[in-house]
C-alpha cells in the first residue's frame, strides 16, 4: 500500500514537472491568440469594450487629466512614430513654411469648414503641461498650446447622427509594395468635446517641430499616444468607423490595439 | 500484549474536515490560471521598453531609470546586459539576448516566457487586460464570500494567539514539520494575509495608475505612488514577489503532502493531523 502511495506521489511528481517543462519549453502554443479575427482572441477583446464602458461610467466628461508644474518639464518631448513624413502633399506644404495649410471638417456636419494656422491661432487659446504616455510604457511631459477642438467643432455644426472623429494624417506611417498607409485614428464625442483636447501648435513655447507633428497635433490627454494624431489635416465626423482602415478605427487600431486608448 | 502497537503500522489519521469553501477552491484556481498568462503577457508588454523608472516620467535626456535591460556589441558578439540601481550585469542567453547563437533574439526577456512567443505588444496588452478584470472579478467574489462565510475572520486576518505562536511555527517550518490543522498555521495566515491585502491591491492599484484615463478619474493614484512610471516599478516589482510567492507556495504544498493539499482545493475536505479532535461534520 505504501509502495503504491510513493509511486503515485512519484507519479504526480514526475507529471507536475513535465507539465512545467512543457510550459516552460515554450509559450508559442498561445501564439494562436496574435491571430487577427481568431474567435478566443476576439473574446478576450471584449475586456477592452468592458474598460471603455466602465471607464465612460466611473470618469466624468470634463474631468481633466493632470496637469503640472513648469518645473516639471525636464526634457524634451520625445519623438516617436512618424518624425519625417515623405509624402509629396506633406513635403511641399512643409517647403511652404505650412502657409497653404488648412485644417478640414467634413462628413456629417452642417456644413464642411476649412481653417488656416493663422485663423486656428487667432481663436481661444489653451495651455496645459501634461503627461504623454505611450503604449509602449514610456511617459514625458510637455507642455502644449493650441485651440479647443470642441468650439472648432461647433462651428461645422454636428449632425444629430455624428458620433466618432476621425482624424486624418499626413504622414506614411508605413511604406508597403502597394503604396502609403497613412496615418489615422478616431475618437468619440467625448473625448473630442473634452476641455483639454486641443488642435496643438505649440510645444514647450516653441512652434510645433515637425518631428512632433507640425503644423498641428491633436491631444487628446486621457488616453495614450497613439491617440493624439500628428500632421493633422481633415477631421471627418462620422456614424461608423467601419470604412476606414481595416474598420477598426485608426492605424494602430488595425494593428491590434485597443480603440478606446484610456488604458 | 494489547498495549504495543506494532511500529510497521501506518500513524492512526486524523479526521477529514471540510476546510476550503467553494468560493475558496473556485477563485484559487482561476487565479492561478490568471497570474500564469498575467505574468507571460506582462512580461511581453515590459518588453515593449524594458526599463523602469521612479517618478512621474521617464528620464530620456536624465538618468531615472533603476532597471534597464538590454544588450551591448562586443568583439565576442552580442551580450546581454541588465543595469540594476546603476550595477551591470551580463545576462546573455537569459535577459537582453536569447536564443540560439546563430540567430539570438534580443528582447528584455526571452520568447519562451512571454505571449505570443514573438514580439506582439497588441496582443500582449489584449490578453493582460482580459485576465486582469478575471483577476479582479475573483478578488472581488472571494473578499465578498470570504467575509460572508467567516474565511476572511477565521483563516485569513492573524488573531492574538497566532502572533504568538508565530516563533514556534517559524521553527517548526525550518524543521519541516506541519502541523495538519482545521485552519492555517500562524505563518500561512500571514503570508495569505500579505498576499491578499498588500500585494494582490497593490498590483491592481499600480496597474490602474498606469491608465491614463484612470488617473483622470483617481488623481490620487499618481500622488499614492509617486508618479506613472513608479507605479509601473511597484507594478514589477510585486510581479517578482507573487511569482517568489508561488515558488515558495509550490514547495511548501510538495513537503506538507502535495494530494492532501490538491485534495483540499479541488473536494474542500483535508486529512487533519491524527491529534485533531473529531467535531460535528467531519468524516473519518
Amino acid at each position: 500500500m505504501s509502495r503504491l502511495i510513493v509511486n503515485r506521489r512519484r507519479f504526480l511528481l514526475g507529471s507536475a514537472a513535465a507539465g512545467s517543462g512543457l510550459i516552460l519549453s515554450g509559450c508559442d502554443q498561445f501564439d494562436f491568440l496574435a491571430q487577427r479575427g481568431n474567435p478566443v482572441r476576439e473574446t478576450m477583446e471584449q475586456a477592452n469594450v468592458l474598460t471603455y464602458s466602465a471607464q465612460r461610467a466611473l470618469i466624468g466628461d470634463q474631468v481633466l487629466a493632470r496637469e503640472y508644474e513648469a518645473s516639471e518639464i525636464r526634457q524634451g518631448m520625445k519623438p516617436n512614430g512618424s518624425t519625417e513624413p515623405t509624402t509629396a502633399e506633406y513635403t511641399s506644404l512643409r517647403l511652404a513654411g505650412f502657409e497653404p495649410y488648412r485644417l478640414r471638417i467634413k462628413g456629417m456636419v452642417e456644413r464642411e469648414v476649412s481653417f488656416s494656422l493663422a485663423e486656428l491661432r487667432n481663436m481661444p487659446e489653451r495651455t496645459q503641461i501634461t503627461r504623454h504616455d505611450c503604449v509602449e510604457g514610456w511617459s514625458c511631459i510637455a507642455k502644449w498650446t493650441g485651440t479647443p477642438l470642441g468650439p472648432v467643432l461647433d462651428q461645422a455644426g454636428l449632425k444629430p447622427s455624428a458620433r466618432f472623429c476621425v482624424y486624418h494624417c499626413y504622414d506614411n506611417i508605413q511604406r508597403t509594395i502597394s503604396g502609403d498607409i497613412l496615418y489615422y485614428t478616431s475618437s468619440d464625442l467625448v473625448d473630442a468635446y473634452h476641455p483639454q483636447t486641443i488642435l496643438s501648435y505649440g510645444l514647450n513655447d516653441q512652434v510645433l517641430p515637425v518631428s512632433n507633428g507640425a503644423p498641428l497635433r491633436l491631444r487628446i490627454e486621457r488616453t495614450l499616444g497613439y491617440k493624439q494624431p500628428k500632421y493633422l489635416h481633415t477631421i471627418e465626423l462620422v456614424d461608423d468607423l467601419s470604412a476606414f482602415g481595416r474598420g477598426k478605427g485608426g492605424y494602430w487600431e488595425d494593428n491590434g490595439y485597443d480603440w478606446y486608448g484610456g488604458i | 500484549m494489547s498495549h504495543e502497537v506494532p511500529e510497521s503500522l501506518p500513524a492512526a489519521k486524523g479526521p477529514l474536515v471540510y476546510r476550503q469553501s467553494v468560493w475558496t477552491r473556485v477563485t484559487h484556481w482561476v487565479w492561478a490560471i490568471c497570474l500564469f498568462f498575467l505574468l507571460l503577457s506582462g512580461l511581453q508588454i515590459f518588453n515593449a521598453h524594458p526599463a523602469l523608472y521612479i517618478g512621474q516620467e521617464s528620464g530620456f535626456e536624465y538618468d531615472n531609470a533603476v532597471l534597464r535591460i538590454g544588450s551591448v556589441n562586443t568583439p565576442d558578439g552580442p551580450r546581454g546586459r541588465t543595469i540594476l540601481f546603476g550595477r551591470q550585469f551580463d545576462t546573455t542567453g537569459v535577459l537582453g539576448v536569447s536564443g540560439p547563437e546563430t540567430s539570438p533574439a534580443f528582447t528584455a526577456f526571452p520568447g519562451m516566457v512571454t505571449i505570443p512567443s514573438f514580439r506582439d505588444l497588441a496582443t500582449g496588452r489584449v490578453v493582460h487586460f482580459f485576465f486582469g478584470w478575471l483577476f479582479v472579478g475573483a478578488l472581488f467574489v472571494w473578499f465578498v464570500a470570504s467575509f460572508i462565510n467567516g474565511h476572511l475572520r477565521r483563516d485569513i486576518l492573524p488573531q492574538g494567539s497566532d502572533v504568538s505562536g508565530l516563533p514556534g511555527d517559524v521553527v517548526d517550518h525550518a524543521r519541516f514539520r506541519f502541523r495538519r490543522g482545521r485552519s492555517y498555521s500562524p505563518l500561512q495566515k500571514l503570508s495569505y494575509f500579505i498576499v491578499f491585502f498588500v500585494l494582490f491591491p497593490l498590483i491592481v492599484l499600480t496597474g490602474l495608475t498606469m491608465s491614463p484615463g484612470m488617473d483622470a478619474a483617481w488623481p490620487w493614484l499618481l500622488d499614492l505612488f509617486g508618479g506613472r512610471q513608479t507605479a509601473r516599478s511597484v507594478h514589477f516589482m510585486i510581479m517578482v514577489l507573487l511569482v517568489l510567492f508561488f515558488i515558495v507556495h509550490l514547495i511548501m504544498v510538495l513537503l506538507a503532502g502535495p494530494l492532501n493539499g490538491l485534495r483540499s482545493m479541488i473536494t474542500g475536505w483535508y486529512r487533519a493531523g491524527p491529534d485533531m479532535d473529531v467535531r460535528e461534520g467531519d468524516r473519518p
